[in-house]
């Protein structure tokens, strides 16, 4: 019952009973998922489809009605400004405070760093009601600049998260090299520090990115009828089903799907998947 | 939360008193400290003050005493019930996720050609989201979806399998959400654990049985603790997939949909305070469980590329 792993000497074709019952089970978990996008991706494009295999024909059609039904374009509009402005924001606040968590040590980190990772721990749901709450009292919810503040609450205790242990790994001597050469504390951030942050910022930022434009309960709790994005108009045109035809739906969770693989295919390329979900590699016991 | 703590640091740092400020910055306050200002002021404004302002508003109901709101939670067997609802969902879901994903992880450690590509497949749920899921759900499962036609016509079933719209649909959803997330973390601990461990103990006589629960088992340990954690938080929340592919009137009505129902359809944001209060409060629970088994395991390095 040797593992392959423990013998790379010796290659064997046929694997051992485990991972017969292993590659068995992926498989089984492979073919349902592919089920499961298949046959919204068939749909999408059927025609007429009762209880058989396969639809009766072909057409691209329900696209082009999904795309004028839903005002599609005003959609995806909204979500990319909401997202790219949550990016932007999340970035600006959350390195500044990742490379003072990550060099210094002081009074109080622990609970600084403990009310960073609350929220990511905390169901949206539990921060989202009263947070809506909130932001209806003062005005913002209901249009675009509620949806970007509520989806910063995540989004920059993610950002602090992943860049301080990037920044911990960037020898500080480099730091201290700069400033013995003269360099202020601008050029020190500006020159030195920052070209070197640029992958693990550009990693952060597409993450958070994935992420808001997948993020549901927030954006559901906080969006208006024009500041919906795309998951949320989704939402609604499913639930709200038996107004419009199914495959118009279908057709949206189509174009859902395939802007979140573009973007998760681009972050693949520079992050490492492994980095998709390790928002916390080490979760300090609080 | 005291996030004050360190925010007393505007240090004066005039030429006249050179020695508070040198001993500030001796204990680590300077003017560095600023940098964190923006992060500390943001999650103070936008999480921790309305989160206290829900908790203000959980104790001050429209009428009835201080505790009327979580009284009028738990007397009611159909909210109360919520509770166990979302508990049965998320932590067997969480659960399966991760145990399934030790096997499959297992095997895929080391090198072998296709498994970038096989890990990119694994993850590709990431982007499908709980609706789609949930879509593709009742398409495939349902009566006259692909699966019932395969089990009937395998003869496997007489009639089709009831598997959407009931328990067995969101349980579903939460497992192919759930399951990547689990997969890569798991995956990167144990690529973390040195191999030279399980082969020193190979030569040693071990079979893989006691290699696994003497050597690898306890250096995964804490990790499966994390990741346990981040599934069960990712399965507790389930929100759309209840109402999309369960059925929110019973079996699947969880609490974040409790809530929800309160909030926006009752509009009594005092007992949809309560009910997220006491969510927050049972996640942490469970969490506090965990992580404080956890902490009893070891704890130092796995020795392996990290």
């Amino acid at each position: 019952m040797a593992t392959v792993v423990s013998r790379p000497a010796k290659r064997r074709i046929v694997g051992t009973p485990s991972s017969w019952l292993v590659w068995g089970v992926v498989a089984f978990f492979l073919v349902n998922l592919a089920g499961v996008v298949g046959s919204v991706l068939v749909s999408s494009f059927g025609t007429r489809w009762f209880g058989t295999w396969l639809p009766e024909g072909f057409t691209g059609s329900w696209y082009a009605s999904a795309w004028q039904e839903f005002g599609l374009f005003d959609v995806v509009w909204v979500t990319l400004q909401v997202s790219l402005l949550v990016v932007l924001i999340s970035v600006l606040i959350g390195v500044p405070a990742s490379y003072v968590l990550a060099r210094r040590d002081f009074p109080g980190k622990k609970i600084v760093y403990f009310a960073f990772l609350l929220p990511i721990l905390m169901p949206p749901i539990t921060y989202g009601i009263p947070l809506a709450t909130v932001l209806y009292k003062y005005g913002f919810a209901g249009n675009a600049s509620g949806v970007v503040l509520a989806n910063l609450v995540p989004s920059v205790p993610f950002v602090i998260l992943t860049m301080t242990p990037f920044i911990e790994q960037i020898n500080p001597s480099i730091e201290s090299a700069a400033r013995m050469c003269g360099a202020g504390v601008r050029a020190m951030f500006l020159r030195v520090l920052g070209p070197l942050l640029v992958p693990g910022i550009l990693a952060a930022a597409i993450l958070v990115l994935v992420r808001t434009v997948g993020m549901f309960e927030l954006t559901f709790l906080t969006a208006g009828p024009d500041s919906q994005t795309l998951v949320v108009s989704l939402y609604y045109a499913m639930s709200a089903a038996g107004i419009r035809a199914q495959q118009s739906v279908d057709a949206m969770a189509v174009i859902y799907t395939s802007t979140m693989l573009v973007l998760l295919v681009v972050a693949l390329r520079y992050v490492n998947p492994t980095q998709l979900v390790a928002r916390v590699k080490e979760t300090p016991a609080p | 939360m005291s996030l004050t703590v360190e925010r007393t640091d505007p240090t004066p740092t005039g030429p006249r008193d050179p020695g508070l400020s040198h001993r500030l910055a001796e204990r680590g306050i300077d003017r560095t400290l600023l940098l964190l200002l923006p992060a500390v002021l943001f999650v103070a404004l936008l999480f921790v003050y309305p989160f206290g302002y829900g908790l203000q508003l959980s104790f001050a109901p429209a009428e009835g005493g201080p505790l009327a709101s979580y009284a009028a939670f738990f007397s009611d067997p159909y909210q109360r019930n919520t509770i166990w609802i979302t508990l049965g969902l998320a932590l067997p879901a969480a659960l399966l996720n991760v145990l399934a994903s030790v096997p499959i992880a297992y095997k895929m450690r080391g090198r072998f050609r296709g498994k970038r590509l096989l890990t990119i497949v694994l993850v590709v749920p990431i982007t499908l989201g709980t609706v789609l899921t949930a879509q593709g759900l009742l398409n495939f499962l349902g009566p006259a979806g692909w699966f019932n036609k395969a089990v009937v016509g395998l003869g496997l079933a007489d009639a089709p399998v009831q598997l959407v719209n009931n328990y067995w649909g969101v349980f579903f959803s939460l497992v192919i959400t759930g399951f990547p997330f689990a997969f890569l973390l798991i995956l990167s601990y144990l690529s973390g654990i040195d191999p030279t461990l399980e082969q020193a103990a190979a030569t040693l006589g071990a079979d893989w049985t006691q290699r696994f629960r003497r050597i690898t088992l306890p250096l995964l340990a804490p990790g499966l603790a994390t990741t346990f954690c981040l599934a069960f938080v990712l399965a507790f929340s389930v929100f759309p997939s209840a109402v999309l592919v369960g059925n929110p009137a019973g079996e699947t009505r969880v609490l974040a949909l409790a809530a929800y129902q309160a909030a926006y359809e009752q509009y009594d944001y005092s007992l949809a305070s309560a009910i997220a209060m006491v969510m927050g409060a049972v996640e942490l629970l469970v969490i506090a469980v965990v992580l404080l088994w956890r902490s009893r395991l070891y704890a130092g390095s796995t020795g392996g590329k990290g």
